[in-house]
């Protein structure tokens, strides 16, 4: 029980870093499906970070510098988003899709080429950071804390109040209804949106070291992050595009994706003797039947996806 | 004779293939850079590796016979593409061609394999399959507005889980592959009608190359010159203004889907039918053909003829990528390569702009250098 809570809890994080990632694009009025990718890159900058790291280093330390690398390569790399439809007026859609195979296969290229580099026979495509990852964890009596959880929440807290109660927050979200009001008022929307995508590439990025790290297991770069960064997606629609709402989703979500990793832990869930592939199956089925019934009063931001044009009316 | 050449600079297809070679030569620059800082003393070797492809070998049957293989992988893959493009002009975007064509695949081996059925029939299953799956997100996106891009994704990996599940039951003890078609069901096998003995008796060409060029023509057809295709390309543009001049738009938007579907599903079939590859199923990535047919598609400029050309190319370099120094590089160079290529095809817009904006500049300085000299 206490290791479904701990699963539940952690890719709740995950889910909702990216969603929150997600959101600050959105209502600045980009449509960023390329969270998938972003993770994958903020994973590789905090895994080698862990991996360059000492092991003697203080775990305050280690933690900072790990949350750094992370927010910082995915903030770079949302640059290719924010480059593509912010000046050269692309089609949002299919730049997110693009960074997305491009992100798993520059970090699947990188690494390999890094390992090959260390041990020619070595043509594996994880990062050794097991030692490393000790630094995140607190066990309080069987429940393994992690510090990531705590960054989640504060992000959540963050989140609510940069939007809601401060100059900013309002401002950038008045460029994802109506840029062009918000024009008319003297907010420059093309640095609205830049402030938009790269604090979503932050988020997404933690939310991608968050992720890899999550399990028990070394994540192999070649897989992605098998659709993690679509789910944080679906949890930003069910959320409305609201940050409290978007945290209760991604609990919701949470649980279902970690009754994959522990249902075999519960007796009645063994004796339904359902295959594995089912659980994992479960938190995509939930997502798209619950997609299902609230997208149809959505509250999206009303200029999400238009390229902002000065000479439009 | 240089007003001849403005115009031609200004057509759309010349613009269009313009856009294109530009995208595919910055994606292989920026390739050649990435694999020079990885280790530049292998880099020259490694991107013509990737260009040559089958051109490494030194005789000619080898290279016929790779030739071959390589255009075994360009049908499926071209009507992935056909898929995302045609989606595309009715302005969905059909991200899950890829799941789409994993039902192809179970359905068509799972009719080859554990029913017994001959070709047609699971071509026909596959065709089905895909078209079903992709109905469901037009029913979606029509009833429930849910944004195709996010179920198309969460379709796809169940669909991954789902087809695991099925091909499981047709699989061999020992590994997790699925059964060869040539040990269980040779009539499930597409016919080669003598095309193989052409490529050096490469027994996998066969059918599924002209018939996927000709589904590309047929695409051609069906969106420009039927009604369907300019009721499908209306409700595209605006939906609103296709159901005020009397569109059934919901419908027209759930038939996409399972068109696009259909052609994603019918790509599978043409790729296992052939018994080239086996179905791994404890795979646990979607397969990349559905996602590269997106590259293919808008290198192609998103021309169902285009994509013909582009399918080739994409396919041409994924497979040049297996031929890398694997000392130094890993095989996903190539797969770098094709999403550079995606992201690269996002600026085509502003590329055309662009070039339209200084063809008017010079043709206005032009015609102020003509007006003072009179």
């Amino acid at each position: 029980m206490i290791l479904l809570l701990q699963y539940t809890l952690i890719f709740a994080s995950v889910l909702l870093l990216v969603a929150l990632g997600g959101c600050f694009s959105e209502h600045s009025g980009v449509i960023n499906i390329g969270l998938e990718g972003i993770m994958v890159m903020g994973a590789l900058g905090g895994a080698l970070m862990m991996k360059f790291l000492p092991d003697s280093t203080p775990a305050f330390l280690m933690i900072l510098l790990v949350v750094l690398a992370s927010l910082l390569l995915g903030m770079l790399y949302s640059l290719l988003l924010a480059v593509a439809a912010i000046n050269f007026k692309a089609d949002q859609t299919l730049v997110g899709t693009a960074m997305n195979l491009l992100g798993t296969a520059a970090a699947t290229v990188f690494v390999k080429a890094m390992n090959t580099a260390e041990s020619v026979d070595n043509v594996s495509s994880t990062i050794q950071y097991i030692n490393a990852k000790k630094s995140f964890l607190v066990n309080i009596g069987g429940f393994e804390f992690n510090w990531f959880m705590l960054l989640a929440a504060l992000a959540l807290a963050g989140a609510y109040v940069s939007l809601y109660k401060t100059r900013f927050g309002l401002r950038l979200m008045a460029c994802g209804e109506h840029p062009q009001a918000a024009d008319s008022v003297g907010i420059n929307v093309y640095k609205m949106r830049y402030a938009g995508v790269l604090i979503s590439g932050m988020l997404g990025g933690l939310g991608g070291i968050v992720y890899i790290t999550a399990g028990v297991s070394e994540w192999k770069f070649e897989n992605g992050v098998a659709g993690f960064g679509f789910l944080a997606l679906a949890v930003m629609i069910f959320g409305q595009w609201k940050p409290t709402r978007i945290a209760l989703a991604a609990l919701l979500f949470g649980f279902f994706r970690a009754l994959g990793n522990v249902y075999s832990g519960f007796d009645f869930l063994k004796a339904l003797n359902l295959p594995a592939a089912m659980y994992n199956m479960l938190p995509y089925i939930i997502s798209l039947v619950v997609l299902a019934f609230t997208s149809k009063k959505s509250r999206a931001p009303k200029a999400e996806g238009v390229p902002y044009d000065k000479g439009q009316r | 004779m240089k007003k001849e050449k403005t115009s031609l600079l200004r057509n759309g297809a010349v613009q269009s293939l313009l856009a294109s070679l530009l995208c595919i030569l910055l994606g292989l620059l920026v390739g050649y850079i990435a694999l020079l800082l990885i280790n530049p003393a292998g880099a020259n070797g490694a991107i013509l590796a990737i260009v040559e492809n089958f051109m490494t070998y030194s005789k000619s049957t080898a290279q016929l016979r790779y030739f071959g293989s390589t255009l075994v992988k360009t049908a499926p893959l071209l009507m992935c593409s056909l898929s995302v493009l045609f989606a595309y002009k009715v302005g969905l975007f059909n991200i899950g061609a890829a799941g789409q064509y994993v039902v192809g695949t179970g359905a068509a081996l799972y009719c080859a394999l554990g029913l017994k059925l001959p070709w047609f029939l699971c071509l026909i299953a596959a065709i089905l399959a895909g078209a079903a799956l992709g109905a469901v997100s037009g029913v979606l996106k029509a009833y429930c507005n849910v944004n195709e891009v996010i179920s198309c994704i969460m379709l796809n990996w169940i669909s991954l889980y789902a087809v695991n599940m099925l091909l499981t039951l047709v699989k061999e003890e020992t590994s997790p592959y699925t059964f060869t078609l040539s040990s269980t069901n040779e009539g499930a096998i597409l016919p080669s009608l003598g095309l193989g003995a052409l490529f050096s008796k490469n027994q996998y060409v066969g059918l599924a190359i002209p018939l996927a060029i000709l589904t590309a023509v047929l695409v051609w057809v069906l969106l420009e010159k039927t009604k369907l295709g300019y009721e499908l390309k209306a409700t595209g543009c605006n939906k609103f203004a296709a159901k005020y001049c009397g569109m059934r738009e919901r419908k027209n938007l759930i038939l996409t889907m399972a068109i696009a579907g259909g052609l994603a599903g019918m790509g599978a079939a043409m790729l296992f039918l052939t018994g080239f590859e086996q179905w791994q199923c404890t795979q646990s990535a979607v397969p990349a053909m559905g996602f590269n047919g997106i590259a293919a598609a808008f290198l192609g400029g998103l021309n169902p003829i285009g994509a013909i050309f582009s399918s080739y190319f994409i396919q041409h370099i994924t497979n040049g990528g297996a031929y890398v120094d694997k000392t130094m590089y890993s095989s996903q160079i190539s797969d770098f390569i094709s999403a550079l290529i995606i992201y690269l095809c996002g600026f085509v817009l502003f590329f055309k702009t662009a070039l339209n904006a200084w063809l008017n500049r010079r043709d206005e300085k032009k015609a102020e250098k003509g007006g003072g000299g009179k």
